[in-house]
């Protein structure tokens, strides 16, 4: 998939849950959880609507592959690419 | 005549403003049934009857801030015959604003404190126009509201430190079993119905409570009375600043998956402000799971009238004695703070120990 629908995908998935946090600034290379305020509950309503929206099931143990926005969207982008996405 | 008053929806509250009504007079209510929405610092709480009866009369008017135990309707009973107009003491009717229907919709639409503005006209009533006035000059509701909330939870934390000698105990507890056993379930669910480890802890304190009765209840009057049942306080921040610590019913009766399922529903309902005064009310115990936020050990300060709390710390990988051997274990760190008068640190150590055993057999929490 071109990451930047992967990209998109994720920012839609975050801002939806935490809709306060500021995007503009979001640093690609730090972890998502330093800069948004994210608790488990959240990070799993990202992983649904990820998975609703891009058709990936993200397992958990997958969950750190997510912790940076440059991390999760090259596993997004290399996921979708496989076909492996329901 | 059977007074409806407002509630106490917490410790931290002391005003609620009416939103809406649910009933109308004459209308049939039954215990249980939500008849009216109010705000309260901690967002809108729809707001449930108490006694069954017939609404007779509704006392107060939407958009009126009222203390708590204000009158807001008088029931009758089902055989009474309507009764004689109510009016409500002195001081409660001086806290109502005299103000025009269209302003008070305006007003509700700004987010505006209705006490903040000021009539401009001689007939006393606040005119649409000293609405929009005051939508230039005044400071918006949400910057007022967190103000407010802080100082609600300052004033309850205040209270309990003062009245509540607090003793804290907390001990480091191996979560691999819990946490291998719980990825393992989790493969097998849909992604919509994962359930998270904050679930298999409530789950946890839920069951080990029940040889615990001196940490599940009320102290009130003077005396601890313990509840016959663990209604499961649960702390969630809401977005914007601010605390919560709604109910999960009955959580010892409840199975992993059914808390899994009031846990979602109880943080999407209080981050949008839909919560039930009973949710508000009934917490027998209350547990934080600060660690989310990455911290390793947290000590939380009672919800009075409650007599414990029990904190969570981040789960991590951490080095571990096995055997004599250093191995890399997920570890969490449980902690208790109790009300001696409540309890004795003994019987609270024994708790924890409960937890600890329990959580080393999580088949046991499915």
């Amino acid at each position: 998939m071109n990451p930047e629908r992967a990209r998109r995908a994720l920012l839609d998935a975050l801002s939806s849950v935490a809709p306060e946090a500021d995007y503009e600034h979001l640093r690609a290379d730090r972890p998502l959880r330093d800069q948004i305020d994210l608790d488990s509950f959240d990070f799993l309503k990202v992983i649904v609507q990820l998975h609703d929206v891009l058709g990936i099931d993200i397992p958990e143990s997958d969950y750190q592959k997510l912790a940076t926005l440059e991390g999760a969207v090259s596993y997004l982008a290399a996921r979708a690419g496989t076909g492996s996405g329901a | 005549m059977i007074e409806f008053r407002m509630p106490s929806l917490g410790a931290d509250m002391e005003y609620g403003t009416l939103v809406e009504w649910n009933v109308k007079p004459g209308q049939k209510v039954k215990r249980g049934d939500v008849v009216a929405i109010v705000e309260t610092q901690k967002g809108a709480v729809e707001v449930e009857i108490w006694d069954d009866g017939i609404v007779d009369q509704l006392v107060t008017e939407p958009g009126t801030k009222l203390p708590v135990g204000g009158v807001l309707a008088v029931l009758r009973g089902e055989n009474e015959a309507p009764l004689a107009p109510y009016t409500p003491a002195p001081a409660q009717a001086a806290r109502r604003e005299r103000i025009s229907p269209a302003a008070r919709k305006r007003a509700a639409e700004l987010g505006l404190d209705l006490e903040r503005i000021a009539p401009s006209g001689a007939d006393g009533v606040i005119s649409l126009a000293d609405v929009e006035r005051a939508a230039v000059t005044a400071p918006r509701a949400p910057e007022d509201k967190s103000a407010a909330m802080r100082q609600a939870i300052g004033a309850a934390m205040a209270r309990s430190k003062r009245e509540i000698p607090h003793y804290y105990l907390g001990t480091t507890i191996d979560a691999s079993a819990a946490l291998d056993w719980l990825e393992r379930s989790n493969r097998e669910r849909p992604v919509a119905q994962r359930v998270l480890f904050a679930a298999v802890l409530l789950r946890a304190v839920a069951l080990s409570l029940k040889d615990f009765q001196e940490l599940n209840g009320f102290w009130s009057e003077g005396r601890f009375q313990p509840a016959a049942a663990v209604h499961l306080g649960v702390g969630i921040a809401l977005r914007g600043g601010g605390l919560i610590a709604p109910a999960i019913r009955d959580a010892g009766r409840k199975s992993l998956t059914e808390i899994m399922t009031a846990l979602s529903d109880l943080i999407q309902r209080a981050r949008s402000g839909a919560l039930r005064s009973s949710e508000l009310t009934d917490a027998t115990v209350t547990v934080t799971n600060l660690g989310e936020q990455g911290v390793d050990m947290v000590y939380g300060v009672i919800y009075p009238p409650q007599v414990s709390l029990v904190g969570f710390g981040r789960v991590a990988a951490r080095p571990w004695a096995v055997d004599g051997r250093i191995e890399v274990r997920r570890t969490v760190h449980a902690s208790l703070s109790a009300d001696h008068r409540a309890s004795v640190g003994h019987r609270g150590a024994l708790f924890l120990g409960a937890l600890e055993r329990l959580l080393q057999e999580p088949e046991k929490l499915a």
